[in-house]
């Protein structure tokens, strides 16, 4: 381990109220929103179609969801930020490809993914 | 001013309590030691000169030997020097560790840029280029034209032409200390520093302090 890695694991520590997240879960994020000196906190719920750059600490992962009027909306999260206060996971899904890009161009049924149970 | 000696480890990212992401650069700074100690006396200026990096014996001349045996510190690789001030009191021999920074604190870092060989003028100096269609043919990366006609009848003396570009020493200026971790001699810098990883750099302190508006 080089001495950046070694110190990205010692400033970016995981997030106790972050489980282990895979490509395809669904899941709910609840991120700190800060205004001014007011804070409060979002849920954001969606399949997450991208984690990158694993440990590192820069290390985040992107979730979809279709909003009303069945638009696509896709937000990144940083997974070592503090920011992110909590992750709930959902469903698991399973998925044979590492980035779910795709679902960008389905719609409706044909976004479902199918439930991984274990 | 004080100063220490590193090599820069490499880029990342750094959160914040509330948050933000600050991207640093790594530098193991020091151990250095005090090589020797210019005085305005016998030598004309003051300055501090560090020692860093160890270097095997096969590696130093004797010369550069006997120079490290009279301050009584262990085999060197590079000696730089740094401007003192009068009251800056440093002792031959004396050990200097990355603590003598301290995180919010302003530091310059100098280096040696990235060589990039002899590079045309869109790279060097930012040039536009030609343009590309319209019949153009060999255009795409000219310079253009270098002058007028007959008067002057010379190309001006600074020119912006091709040429070396990097592998030249670089100074950053006023970058701030984010982090100082004594135990593995790290330091990190908010931004970037010149060079490639691995490369010695001189960390000293800012030069020029930032004076508050309107004093």
């Amino acid at each position: 381990m080089n001495l950046v890695e070694s110190l990205e694991r010692q400033m970016a520590t995981p997030n106790p109220n972050v489980p282990d997240l895979s490509v395809g879960d669904t899941v709910r994020v609840h991120v700190r929103i800060v205004e001014g000196d007011r804070e409060r906190i979002q849920p954001f719920q969606g399949t997450i179609i991208r984690m990158r750059n694993g440990k590192s600490a820069g290390a985040s992962f992107t979730v979809r969801r279709i909003a009303s009027n069945g638009i696509g909306v896709e937000r990144t999260f940083l997974l070592y930020s503090p920011r992110v206060e909590r992750v709930e996971v959902m469903r698991h899904a399973k998925v044979r490809r590492a980035k779910l890009y795709f679902l960008r161009e389905l719609s409706g049924r044909a976004a479902r993914l199918k439930e991984r149970r274990d | 001013m004080k100063g220490i000696l590193g090599r820069k480890v490499g880029m990342t990212q750094i959160y914040q309590q509330d948050g933000t992401v600050v991207p640093v650069t790594v530098v193991e700074a020091g151990p250095c030691f005090v090589t020797q100690l210019r005085l305005p006396e016998r030598d004309g200026y003051r300055a501090v000169q560090l020692g860093f990096g160890p270097a095997k014996i096969k590696h130093l001349s004797k010369g550069q030997q006997g120079h490290l045996a009279t301050a009584g510190v262990p085999q060197l690789r590079h000696l730089r020097e740094v401007r003192t001030r009068e009251d800056e009191v440093y002792t031959l021999g004396e050990r200097i560790l990355v603590d003598v920074f301290e995180p919010g604190e302003r530091v310059d870092i100098q280096g040696t840029s990235k060589g990039r060989g002899f590079a045309g003028v869109v790279k060097r100096h930012h040039f536009a280029g030609g343009p590309h269609t319209h019949g153009q043919s060999d255009r795409e990366r000219a310079p253009g034209s270098i002058g007028a006609c007959a008067t002057p009848g010379r190309v001006w003396k600074g020119q912006k032409m091709p040429g070396q570009l990097g592998n030249k020493q670089t100074t950053v200026q006023n970058l701030e200390v984010v982090l100082v971790d004594p135990e593995r001699n790290l330091l990190a810098v908010r931004g970037s520093v010149p060079g490639p990883k691995g490369a010695l750099v001189l960390i000293r302190g800012v030069r020029k302090q930032r004076v508050a508006k309107g004093g």
